[in-house]
C-alpha cells in the first residue's frame, strides 16, 4: 500500500513540475535554439529533484505535519501563555537557523560586506559576519512568529502586524547602507522556506482551530507573511548597526 | 561512482546537522514540556528519516540539473549574438533585452503553478471559502502575480534603478486594495507570495539573478542579483486581492440576476 501511494505521489510531483520543465524546453530549443548540455546529467538532476521533492512531502505528512498540529491542540489546552510563546519563537528560530537556503545567503551577505570593507576581508570575520546574519535573521524569525501567535489568542486581524511591518520597512531603508538593502529584502523570502512554510501554517492553522471564537480562515493565515518582513527590518538593522 | 557516494554522503550529514534544531525543538517541548509520550513513534522517526533523504537529494538534484541550466540560460538570453548587437555598442537599451523578461514571466507562471506548498494552501482555501474562491483560480492569480513581479525584477536589474521604488509602489496598491477586500482572504492573499518562494522557486530565482547580474554590463554578481525574490513575494498578494474582488464582483452579479 505504501509502495502505491509513493508511486502516485511520484506522479504527481512529476505532473506538478512540468509546467517549470516546459518553460525550460521551449525557451532553450526555440528561442535560444542551442541544445541542452550534458542532457544525461540533465535528465539526472531532474530525477533526483522529483524524488527528493516525493520523499520530503511524504515525510513531511508522516511526522512534521501531525505532530505541529497536535502540539498545537496540545498547547491550547494547556493554557499556559508562557509556554506557547517560548515554544512559537524556538520553533521559528529552529526552522529558519537550518534553511540551507539562508546558510549560501549570508555566506554572499558577508562576501558583499568584505568587498564594500564594512568588514576586514579575512576568513575569520566574514565568517562572524556570516553567522551573525543568520542569527539575526532566525531571532527576527522567532519574534515574528512569537507575536503572529499572540495575535491568533488575542484575536487581532491579520493585517494589523503586516501593515506595520510595511511602514517600518519603509521608513528605515532611506537609513540602512545601500549594499545591505537588496539582500535584506530578499532575506525574508529565503528563510522561509523549506521548513518554516509547513511548520508555521500547522501551527497557525491548528491553533485557530483549536481556540474558540477563532477562524482558521481569517486569523490562521498570514503569520508566514509577517515572517518574511521581520528579516528585512532586522537585517537592515544590523547593517545599520555593523 | 565511490566519490559519488562519499560526496553524497558528507551532504547527508550537513544536511541532517542542518535540520537538527527543528527536530530538537519538537521533540524536546513533546517530552519536557506537554509531558506526554509521542503518537507512533515509529510513524514519526520514519517520516524525519524522508524528511532528512528528501532534502538531500533535491538538494543533489537542483546541484545538477536546474541551479546550472538556469544560469547557462540567462547568460544565453543575454550574449550579444543572441541579441544580435555589437558587443562593443554600449548604447544598448531595456528594450534590447525583451526576451529575458518574457523568460522571467513564463519562468514565474510555471513555478508558482509547481509549487507544492501553495497548492495545499489553495486547496485549503477552496475548503474554507465554500467555494467562492477556486483553488485554480488562487493558483493562476498567484502565478500571474508572480511572472509579473519577475519581469519587473529583471527590468530592474537591466536598468539598474532602486528596488526601494518598487517595493513601495506595490505595497501603496496592496494597501488601498485591503479596503475594498473581503477580509476573510486577506490572510491567504498576504501569504500566498511567501508561500510560493520556496523550494523550488528560490533557487531557480536566485540563479536567474545571478547570471543576469554577471552578463549586463556595468552590473555587479554580488550585490545587483538580489531583490527579485522580494518583487516575487510582494506582487502575487495583489494579484490575490484582485482576484478576491473579481470574484466577489462576480457573485454578487450572479446572485441579483437571479430573479
Amino acid at each position: 500500500m505504501f509502495k502505491k501511494r509513493f508511486i502516485n505521489q511520484l506522479i504527481n510531483s512529476f505532473f506538478d513540475l512540468s509546467p517549470i520543465l516546459a518553460v525550460v524546453i521551449i525557451f532553450q530549443v526555440l528561442i535560444i535554439r542551442q541544445s541542452i548540455p550534458d542532457v544525461g546529467h540533465f535528465i539526472l538532476g531532474i530525477l533526483f529533484v522529483l524524488i527528493g521533492l516525493t520523499l520530503f512531502i511524504q515525510g513531511l505528512e508522516l511526522s512534521l505535519f501531525p505532530l505541529g498540529e497536535s502540539m498545537a491542540y496540545a498547547f491550547a489546552r494547556k493554557g499556559s501563555l508562557f509556554w506557547l510563546l517560548t515554544f512559537a519563537f524556538c520553533l521559528g528560530f529552529g526552522a529558519a537557523v537550518a534553511e540551507p537556503a539562508l546558510i549560501s545567503l549570508a555566506e554572499q551577505a558577508a562576501e558583499l560586506a568584505a568587498q564594500k570593507t564594512t568588514i576586514i576581508d579575512s576568513i575569520s570575520s566574514k565568517n562572524n559576519y556570516a553567522l551573525g546574519f543568520r542569527i539575526t535573521v532566525a531571532v527576527s524569525i522567532g519574534f515574528a512568529i512569537l507575536i503572529g501567535v499572540l495575535r491568533i489568542i488575542r484575536g487581532w486581524p491579520a493585517y494589523y502586524p503586516v501593515f506595520y511591518a510595511y511602514v517600518l520597512i519603509a521608513l528605515m531603508t532611506p537609513f540602512a547602507p545601500t549594499e545591505i538593502r537588496a539582500i535584506a529584502y530578499d532575506s525574508g523570502c529565503v528563510a522561509t522556506s523549506t521548513l518554516t512554510v509547513p511548520l508555521v501554517t500547522a501551527l497557525g492553522v491548528g491553533l485557530a482551530t483549536a481556540i474558540r471564537g477563532r477562524n482558521p480562515m481569517t486569523d490562521g493565515f498570514g503569520l508566514v507573511v509577517f515572517a518574511s518582513l521581520t528579516p528585512i527590518i532586522f537585517v537592515m538593522l544590523y547593517g545599520i548597526i555593523l | 561512482m565511490t566519490d559519488w557516494f562519499a560526496q553524497f554522503f558528507i551532504r547527508l550529514l550537513e544536511t541532517t546537522r542542518d535540520l537538527m534544531p527543528i527536530f530538537v525543538v519538537l521533540i524536546g517541548f513533546q517530552l519536557l514540556v506537554i509531558r506526554k509520550p509521542i503518537n507512533n513513534p515509529q510513524k514519526i522517526l520514519a517520516g524525519f528519516i524522508f524528511v532528512l533523504l528528501g532534502v538531500t537529494i533535491f538538494l543533489e538534484g537542483l546541484d545538477l540539473a536546474l541551479f546550472p541550466i538556469g544560469k547557462l540560460m540567462a547568460i544565453q538570453l543575454t550574449t550579444a549574438e543572441f541579441l544580435g548587437i555589437n558587443p562593443l555598442d554600449k548604447a544598448t537599451t531595456w528594450q534590447t533585452y525583451s526576451w529575458v523578461y518574457v523568460f522571467a514571466a513564463s519562468l514565474g507562471f510555471a513555478v508558482a503553478l509547481a509549487e507544492p506548498s501553495l497548492l495545499a494552501i489553495a486547496t485549503k482555501a477552496e475548503q474554507i471559502s465554500g467555494g467562492t474562491i477556486r483553488a485554480w483560480g488562487l493558483r493562476i492569480a498567484v502565478g500571474i502575480g508572480l511572472g509579473f513581479g519577475l519581469a519587473l525584477g529583471t527590468f530592474r536589474i537591466v536598468t539598474g534603478t532602486e528596488l526601494y521604488f518598487y517595493i513601495i509602489a506595490g505595497f501603496s496598491i496592496a494597501t488601498l486594495q485591503t479596503l475594498f477586500t473581503p477580509k476573510s482572504i486577506l490572510g491567504i492573499a498576504f501569504d500566498s507570495g511567501s508561500v510560493t518562494t520556496t523550494m523550488v522557486t528560490v533557487p531557480l530565482v536566485t540563479a536567474l539573478g545571478v547570471g543576469l547580474a554577471q552578463t549586463i554590463p556595468g552590473r555587479d554578481p554580488l550585490s545587483d542579483g538580489f531583490g527579485l525574490l522580494a518583487l516575487a513575494s510582494l506582487y502575487p498578494i495583489i494579484a490575490v486581492l484582485s482576484y478576491a474582488q473579481i470574484a466577489q464582483w462576480l457573485n454578487k452579479r450572479s446572485l441579483s440576476s437571479k430573479p
